[in-house]
């Protein structure tokens, strides 16, 4: 209970930390982006109340605490470019990054736990050297190659999947929620659903595969060091072939490192959604941040970068937590 | 062995072509000839003679621009990675060895800093300092320094405990003496393979930040400008995304077998 307590503390002082670089760091960018926002004939005077309407004539520390204060009640202020609430245009974006970060987890756990399970059944045998093959291959290569390259193969060469967008704008939707594909699964509109599967596997894909490398090596190796043990044996012994020993006795027990390393990995293919989205033309966070940077928007980057942070920080604790309950050696009475 | 020398060869072949740019390159890369426009490579039918993987959409040389990239890619990596490990190793080195609120200060920081995600923090510091290649060079050091002091750290911690340094306190050597003469040629091998492996995320980085038009002016070639350029002309010009493609794809490989290479060369018991 006190680990737990700690570690929250913790949790919040790096949020703390975040939220002053976040802002330190765009404060100090050169450039008036009030300047940008206005005709050229714009007065000095037009400028100055422009700048009073949006705090920035105050101190940097006064800066800051109104818009921490801000922060703290769910008010991220005011977006410069698109002129609408920083909160409500990053809240409608997230759910698209989410549902293609967590489509691509699930479609790197499938792979990396296939991989693994092949590598182990056939260990030093030609399938695992091929499987090591892979993973090294695939490790080497960051999403954003890997997004080219199935642009380049599946949208172009053969044109499996559409390369760009998040659904076809002829279907678009007319939903309650920004989660189009929980949503579509919901109502049984299976047309939407596949619409959107298609066009989310391909950056999904790009972003799973580094991840599915790390699961397939890490879940192989220590399902390898558990199917040695005793009471593998034992089912062996008790005549369970070496698939049901695998599924039904060393799977759950292998499980537990590799949890740890996927939550780890998650936070670096959340990251990965930033150039991938771009690259996919998905009009997700990501897309929106280079938007914002490009526009130099200060407040609409200080809301995303800080939601990213969150994530991650959030992503971090959730597996420590989970770890934690799942591993009876580290449960506190 | 023999992926230490190909990944080695190309680098070697890479950095010839970045340095003699200007003996090698058929043609100037910046030069636009409209009536050259989106030209195939050298095996298709309607090729032009001397230019080997045709041209982009204002009628550049592709090869040119792509021998030009170099140059970006490589004074990248060679500068931002460089950075980013002297910086790093620093902090690691005296975090590790002092320990006490050394430790933990730098410890908080790396946590700070690794709850951005890089290629984000990567752009909004390059928004913030302005594009260019010192911008880039800037961020890439400023933003990827964790990832030396993270294993140098805990290298270090572990080699201060060894009987040898304990030895050399006993000698009468001083802490920052200790530290030099004994900790740091023990951990180099270490940051040798690190750097290897940062200067081929940094030849990405670079490439993410030119395909977002945030790297050097537009106009320079970039590996990854021209990628950006390629992906708009898809269906119409395959080759001008395919070579720059290439040339980072085999880049990124060497610079990772690289550093895989000798991380097995220098330790093969960890392998």
């Amino acid at each position: 209970m006190q680990a737990a307590f700690i570690r929250l503390l913790t949790t919040a002082l790096t949020l703390f930390g975040v939220a002053v670089v976040v802002f330190v760091v765009i404060r100090v960018a050169p450039g008036d982006p009030i300047a940008m926002m206005l005709p050229p004939g714009a007065t000095d005077a037009d400028i100055d109340r422009l700048r009073a309407a949006y705090g920035l004539d105050r101190s940097l520390a006064e800066q800051f605490f109104i818009w921490i204060g801000g922060v703290l009640q769910g008010d991220f202020g005011t977006s410069i470019s698109l002129r609408q609430n920083v909160g409500r245009i990053v809240l409608g974006r997230l759910p698209a990054t989410l549902e293609l970060a967590f489509y691509a987890l699930f479609l790197a756990v499938l792979l990396g736990g296939a991989l693994a399970v092949i590598g182990t059944l056939r260990r030093r045998g030609t399938a695992e050297g091929a499987v090591d093959l892979w993973n090294g291959m695939t490790l080497s290569i960051p999403d954003f190659l890997w997004g080219l390259i199935f642009i380049l193969c599946l949208g172009v060469l053969w044109p499996l999947f559409p390369i760009s967008g998040r659904i076809s704008p002829a279907l678009n939707p007319d939903y309650a929620t920004g989660f189009l594909l929980l949503e579509s699964l919901l109502r049984f509109d299976f047309r939407v659903t596949g619409d959107l599967l298609a066009h989310m596997t391909l950056p999904a894909l790009a972003l799973a595969l580094p991840l599915s490398a790390v699961i397939a090596q890490v879940l192989k190796q220590s399902l390898k060091e558990v199917m040695e043990l005793d009471y593998v044996n034992l089912a062996r012994a008790r005549g369970f072939s070496e698939v049901a020993v695998l599924f039904r006795e060393a799977l759950r027990n292998a499980a537990l490192p590799t949890l740890t390393l996927v939550g780890v990995q998650f936070t670096f293919l959340i990251g990965g959604t930033v150039i991938v989205e771009k690259l996919f033309s998905y009009e997700g966070l990501g897309n929106l941040a280079i938007d914002a940077v490009v526009n130099r928007d200060l407040p609409l980057i200080q809301g995303i970068v800080l939601l990213f942070a969150v994530l991650f920080i959030a992503t971090n604790l959730i597996v420590d937590l989970a770890y934690a309950a799942l591993n009876p050696r580290l449960r506190h009475g | 062995m023999a992926r230490l020398w190909l990944s080695g060869g190309w680098l070697v072949l890479l950095a010839l072509a970045a340095i003699f740019a200007p003996l090698i390159a058929p043609h100037d890369p910046l030069a636009q000839d409209l009536f050259l426009e989106k030209l195939p490579p050298f095996w298709m039918e309607g090729a032009e003679p001397g230019y080997y993987l045709g041209t982009d959409s204002l009628g550049r040389d592709v090869l040119s621009r792509l021998i030009y990239g170099a140059r970006v890619a490589l004074i990248v990596a060679v500068l931002a990675g460089g950075s980013a490990a002297i910086l790093g190793s620093v902090l690691g080195l005296l975090a590790g060895y002092l320990g006490g609120w050394t430790d933990r200060a730098v410890g908080r920081l790396i946590d700070i800093w690794m709850s951005f995600p890089p290629v984000l923090f990567a752009i909004l510091l390059v928004a913030v300092l302005g594009t260019g290649l010192s911008s880039v060079i800037i961020a890439i050091a400023v933003i990827d320094w964790t990832r030396f002091a993270r294993v140098v750290r805990a290298e270090t911690m572990a080699q201060s405990r060894m009987d040898y340094v304990a030895s050399a306190t006993v000698v009468g050597r001083s802490p920052l003496g200790t530290l030099w003469h004994e900790v740091v040629p023990n951990v180099l091998p270490t940051i040798l393979v690190l750097l290897s492996l940062e200067m081929g995320i940094t030849v990405i980085v670079e490439a993410i930040l030119s395909f977002v038009n945030l790297s050097v002016s537009s106009d320079d070639p970039t590996w990854g400008g021209m990628i950006a350029e390629g992906r708009t002309q898809i269906h119409f010009a395959l080759w001008i995304l395919v070579a720059p493609m290439v040339a980072l794809f085999l880049t990124v490989l060497a610079f990772s077998q690289f550093g895989e290479g000798l991380k097995d060369r220098l330790d093969p018991a960890a392998s």
